[in-house]
């Protein structure tokens, strides 16, 4: 714990810093965008979005190396394909009424496809995996400012609409009938879980960027009786399974992003098996 | 037919509405008006349209052909000056909400991205004390009882301060022994503001409306004073038991149709 500890300060382990601030500056939006989507019960859509954010990556590194498009960083490359995916999803579940869930299945696949593709294309090695899985050594100074800004747009509309959110995911029907435009939250709810994923992608992969929106949520759900509680809850669990899990990965030679999200899975599992046990006992 | 001014704009009316969900006729040639302050309540058997028949009142749904005017407008238009409660409530039992919050979305329509203000506040305890549940405000919404929940449901619509409300079945997860409370309460909104209610329940209702509509693909309105078993009857079809009561509220006595 001493070593994670002086390596946190340690010139040479920036990369460390780097992603402990990462994740602790993400965690808030997961927290409050987290909370919103496990009770609207749109994690299936979450995940298609996230693997969508592959094919964006691919796209960019590909114009990046064939077109010498510099600007074009994966970064940015991920936030297009994210925001893209969510407008797309978020259409055609409002709109078509049949088999939702093959259209957002097909999107899912389609846009993860897209990515290895173009990776594949891309001239010289890229390894695929750090983006499917995480990979705190490629975060840079840049992204944590990308990280930051993001971040303040996600928390800001996030608590801005807070009222109204609940209200829309509360009862749709009741809220559209009070006059409010309910597709547009719902469109707008889906933008800003496009952003949050796109937030911790580089620490955790878009595989298991899923885990950091549902299980701190699912977990705070337990202890919360307000939906602010449940947000300041999961933000708090993110928070600790982010600098637990990275700590516990450098003490032990761990991949950080499944060290992380392995020790969010854990403390939901505590509070289930814990919730059960206390009921039977009682 | 000729009156030339309308007296007053009608709270709702229909003209020769259908609506079928694909090649199902649910609702054939319907015409009716509703004034202002009128208590109605809609009954009929299951599938008989009476939830579809809001829903077009709202503007939920769209008739095929026929027109509803709400307040004189389209519902679409007239939405924010009517209070609904749904028979259903399609949410999640693991959805942290107090009953406060639950209340105060009926004022959602008017605060855009901001906080409820101090008003909001005291309409939305307002329309809780109407119903007697303003001690429950803090409680989690998750830990009421089904009546408990059916009240506040009622309060989240009357904090619309609605010129019209919509209750689909309020009596149904209702226990006896409270239903006559409900019932109460509800005569005194009917005072106040338009009321309809859906009800599986004529007994219940025929007390507190004037009008009975019977709801089975077409639309029949009664006067609840010439409600015959004859009329119930026919509204349900064979299986009625009417049982007859002599309570004291009324010298006349009343007729209650228990539905088996």
């Amino acid at each position: 714990m001493l070593t994670y500890f002086s390596a946190l300060t340690d010139p040479n382990m920036v990369f460390l810093r780097y992603a402990l601030f990462a994740g602790l500056l993400a965690a808030p939006a997961f927290g409050i965008i987290g909370t919103y989507v496990v009770a609207r019960r749109m994690t299936y859509l979450a995940g298609a979005i996230a693997h969508c954010v592959l094919g964006g990556i691919g796209a960019a590194l590909y114009c990046q190396a064939r077109y010498e498009l510099t600007w074009l960083t994966p970064m940015l490359g991920a936030i297009v394909a994210a925001i893209g995916a969510a407008l797309l999803i978020g259409l055609i579940s409002l709109r078509s009424r049949e088999r939702v869930d093959s259209v957002i299945g097909a999107i899912w696949v389609l846009g993860m496809a897209t990515g290895i593709i173009f990776i594949a294309k891309t001239p010289g090695y890229i390894d695929p995996m750090s983006y499917l899985f995480g990979n705190i050594l490629m975060i840079t100074g840049g992204d944590l400012l990308t990280i930051a800004v993001l971040d303040v747009i996600v928390i800001g509309l996030g608590l801005l609409s807070y009222n109204r959110m609940i209200a829309v995911c509360f009862d749709e029907e009741f809220a559209r009938l009070r006059g409010i435009r309910t597709e547009l939250y719902t469109l707008l709810l889906l933008c800003l879980t496009a952003l949050t994923i796109v937030l911790m992608v580089r620490v955790v992969g878009i595989v298991m960027v899923i885990a950091l929106f549902t299980l701190p949520a699912a977990t705070a759900s337990h202890f919360s009786t307000r939906i602010w509680q449940m947000m300041l809850f999961a933000t708090l669990l993110g928070m600790i399974s982010v600098a637990g899990g990275l700590s516990l990965s450098y003490g032990l030679d761990l991949p950080s992003g499944p060290t992380i999200v392995m020790l969010a899975g854990f403390f939901y599992l505590t509070v289930i098996v814990g919730k059960g046990l206390k009921n039977r006992l009682r | 037919m000729q009156s030339p001014v309308p007296l007053q704009i009608p709270a709702v009316q229909c003209e020769q509405v259908s609506f079928s969900y694909g090649e199902i006729p649910i609702l054939t040639d319907v015409s009716f008006s509703i004034q202002k302050l009128d208590a109605v309540a809609l009954v009929g058997p299951n599938g008989g349209g009476k939830s579809t028949l809001l829903k077009l009142i709202l503007g939920l749904l769209t008739p095929q052909t026929g027109t509803i005017k709400v307040l004189g407008v389209t519902p679409q238009q007239a939405r924010k000056k009517i209070g609904y409660m749904p028979q259903y409530l399609q949410y999640d039992p693991s959805f942290p909400v107090s009953v406060m919050d639950v209340v105060l979305m009926g004022r959602a329509g008017s605060i855009g991205l901001g906080r409820y203000s101090t008003e909001d506040r005291r309409i939305a305890m307002q329309a809780m004390a109407e119903l007697a549940v303003d001690g429950l405000a803090s409680r989690p919404f998750n830990s009421l009882s089904g009546g408990q929940r059916q009240r506040i449901l009622i309060a989240r619509a009357l904090a619309c301060e609605p010129e019209i409300l919509l209750l689909d079945e309020p009596t149904a997860n209702v226990d006896p022994g409270v239903e006559l409370q409900f019932f109460e309460i509800l005569k005194e909104l009917a005072n106040r503001v338009t009321v309809l209610t859906v009800s599986h329940d004529l007994g219940f209702v025929s007390q507190m409306v004037s009008r009975v509509f019977c709801v089975n693909r077409q639309v029949k309105i009664h006067p609840t004073s010439e409600l015959t078993g004859e009329i119930i009857h026919e509204m349900y079809g064979g299986d009625v038991r009417m049982v007859r009561h002599d309570h004291c509220c009324s010298e006349q006595g009343h007729s209650h149709a228990d539905i088996l």
